[in-house]
């Protein structure tokens, strides 16, 4: 019966395999998501058939039914209720979720150990650390996306590296006396504790722009964590799928590290907060330069347009403006204009959250142009139109070395021919530097909400 | 501890494997593919379902919050990436 129980697993670990390999192409991604789907059933099935589950009898499959029942409930609704605009929270949800899971599940196990061995309590140590860790931090990052409690921006107080040092410290030596001690169980509760109060302190110190990154990280952590499980109960598969999360995590967070051009620890520490180099002066680039524009010029730029480029950035999924977007795209095409968009990598709080957002508005994937892709292109382009976009336009990233942005790749529209920014007004992005490209000869600013600003474009193309 | 080994060579296996499939996930994926690789992640709950079932009583309460979470987990990762991945779906 064991050899077949774990027959099973295998093959969900290759229907998990072939699932993420799905996600290679739009093409074969829905059917790579439902081939991960039938390797957890099958995983699911396989278990309740193994010999303690079965044996627990019809009192212990009444309990297993409830926790499925109020889990399936909750996942279900959150799952259709959420926002396409608030996929960065969900999946900060589901971090804290998978972090909190292993560290459980390591704790369940010590607490009816005999004699566990070295592997085992070592094992239950990383877990419980790591899980409790991605389960508080997680829920930090979660909050900051909602704007709940937390502020945006890094919370930073002096001596917060040694303080988190220190903490790291404790929770390490609590870890050695779980080893040592395994029956006591209020080591491992403390543990818990410990960790917990670092994925706080770890994650509060992380500014709001830099939550693509958090994200990633604690992705990866939360794979680790469940590999680190396996471990504990010498079992295969959570160690291949384990394994498999933590190394996407920690694939997607050097993406995101590499397109702010920030190492690691400059982004764990909050350090742009403190802003280094030289940060230039908004009056002294904006002053009696900005032109403001209105919908009806705009319209005439279009009128006379080949080719435009779209530049979404988060301002875009707080309008929730993508639908309109799609409208005005699809106009200008009727007319003749070739409309492209152009998807900076951390456009947004999430790697890939403009592309969801702009598919949720049936934009077809093929218009959705990579950084690398789109750039070489902005100087045959007549109108970029930057909506609630900032630091990923900003000229100051390619030119001024002392820039807190230097060296960031950027989107470079300010190289198209004109240069149309629908914002709010001249306040700075995360960054919270000055913009050059707004003051550029070459830009006109259309200052308003993003979806009210798109329709009032709608309605003068219309007019032309 | 004669388990140890073998476990560890298909901890360094998988991650090899991961690094080479998912470098090849575009960023027009990335959002679907870190709620799908949560939704599998969820895998933690078999540890979940084997803990429930012990007569430890506080094995058992354990278990039971774990296999909760776990299960928002598994359903909600594969329902909101089924959700997402299905816009991009050619209309046709």
């Amino acid at each position: 019966m064991d050899t077949a129980i774990n027959l099973v697993y295998l093959a969900a670990s290759a229907l998990f395999i072939l699932g993420i390999r799905g996600l290679t192409h739009p093409r074969t991604a829905v059917r790579g998501n439902l081939m991960g789907a039938t390797g957890m059933l099958l995983a699911v099935a396989a278990t309740l058939l193994d010999r303690q589950v079965f044996g627990a009898g019809p009192q212990g499959l009444a309990v297993i039914l409830a926790g499925v029942a109020l889990g399936g409930a909750v996942g279900a609704t959150l799952a259709l209720r959420i926002a396409m605009t608030a996929m960065p929270e969900m999946v900060a949800l589901l971090n804290a979720f998978g972090g909190g899971a292993s560290a459980l599940v390591a704790g369940a196990v010590l607490v009816s150990a005999v004699e566990p061995s070295a592997q085992t309590t070592v094992a239950t140590v990383a877990s419980g650390l790591i899980g409790s860790v991605t389960f508080w931090g997680s829920l930090v990052a979660f909050d900051k996306l909602r704007g709940l409690l937390l502020p945006d921006a890094p919370v930073v107080f002096p001596g917060q590296q040694v303080l988190n040092g220190v903490i790291a410290l404790v929770a390490l030596g609590l870890g050695a006396m779980v080893v040592a001690e395994p029956g006591t169980v209020a080591f491992y509760a403390g543990l818990v504790a410990v960790g917990s109060l670092l994925g706080v302190l770890l994650t509060i110190s992380i500014g709001g722009a830099d939550m693509p990154v958090a994200i990633a990280l604690l992705n990866s952590y939360s794979g680790l964590a469940a590999a680190s499980t396996g471990f504990v109960l010498s079992n295969d598969i959570l160690i291949i799928t384990g394994s498999l999360v933590g190394a996407s995590g920690i694939i997607l967070t050097r993406i995101m590290c590499k397109a702010m051009n920030r190492s690691l620890v400059n982004v764990l520490v909050g350090a742009i907060a403190e802003g280094g180099g030289s940060k230039s002066d908004a009056d002294a680039v904006y002053a009696g330069r900005v032109k403001s524009t209105s919908a009806e010029e705009v319209a005439m730029l279009f009128d006379g347009a080949r080719r435009t480029v779209i530049v979404p950035g988060y301002g875009l999924a707080v309008s929730q403006a993508q639908h309109q977007v799609r409208d005005l795209a699809n106009l200008l095409e009727s007319r003749g204009v070739e409309v492209e968009y152009a998807i900076h990598p951390v456009a947004g709080r999430m790697s890939g959250h403009m592309n969801v957002l702009l598919a949720e508005a049936d934009v077809d994937y093929d218009k959705l142009k990579e950084m690398d892709a789109v750039n070489p292109s902005f100087e045959q382009t007549d109108v970029s139109l930057v909506i609630g976009a900032n630091d990923i336009v900003n000229p100051d990233a390619r030119t001024d070395p002392q820039s807190p942005i230097a060296g960031m790749p950027i989107l470079d529209v300010d190289q198209s021919r004109t240069v149309v920014v629908i914002k709010r007004s001249l306040s700075p992005g995360f960054a919270g530097i000055p913009n050059p490209l707004f003051s550029a000869d070459n830009t006109l600013m259309f200052f308003g909400d993003g979806k009210q600003a798109v329709l009032d474009l709608i309605a003068a193309v219309k007019e032309s | 501890m004669d388990a140890f080994l073998p476990l560890l060579t298909i901890f360094m296996l998988a991650v090899f494997v991961g690094f080479e499939i998912i470098t090849k996930v575009p960023p027009l994926l990335h959002t679907p593919l870190m709620s799908g690789s949560n939704a599998i992640s969820g895998i933690t709950i078999i540890g979940a379902l084997l803990s429930v079932a012990s007569p430890n009583r506080a094995t058992m309460v354990l278990g039971f919050l774990a296999l909760v979470i776990a299960t928002i987990n598994v359903v909600g990762g594969f329902l909101v990436t089924h959700r997402m991945l299905d816009m991009f779906r050619k209309k046709d």
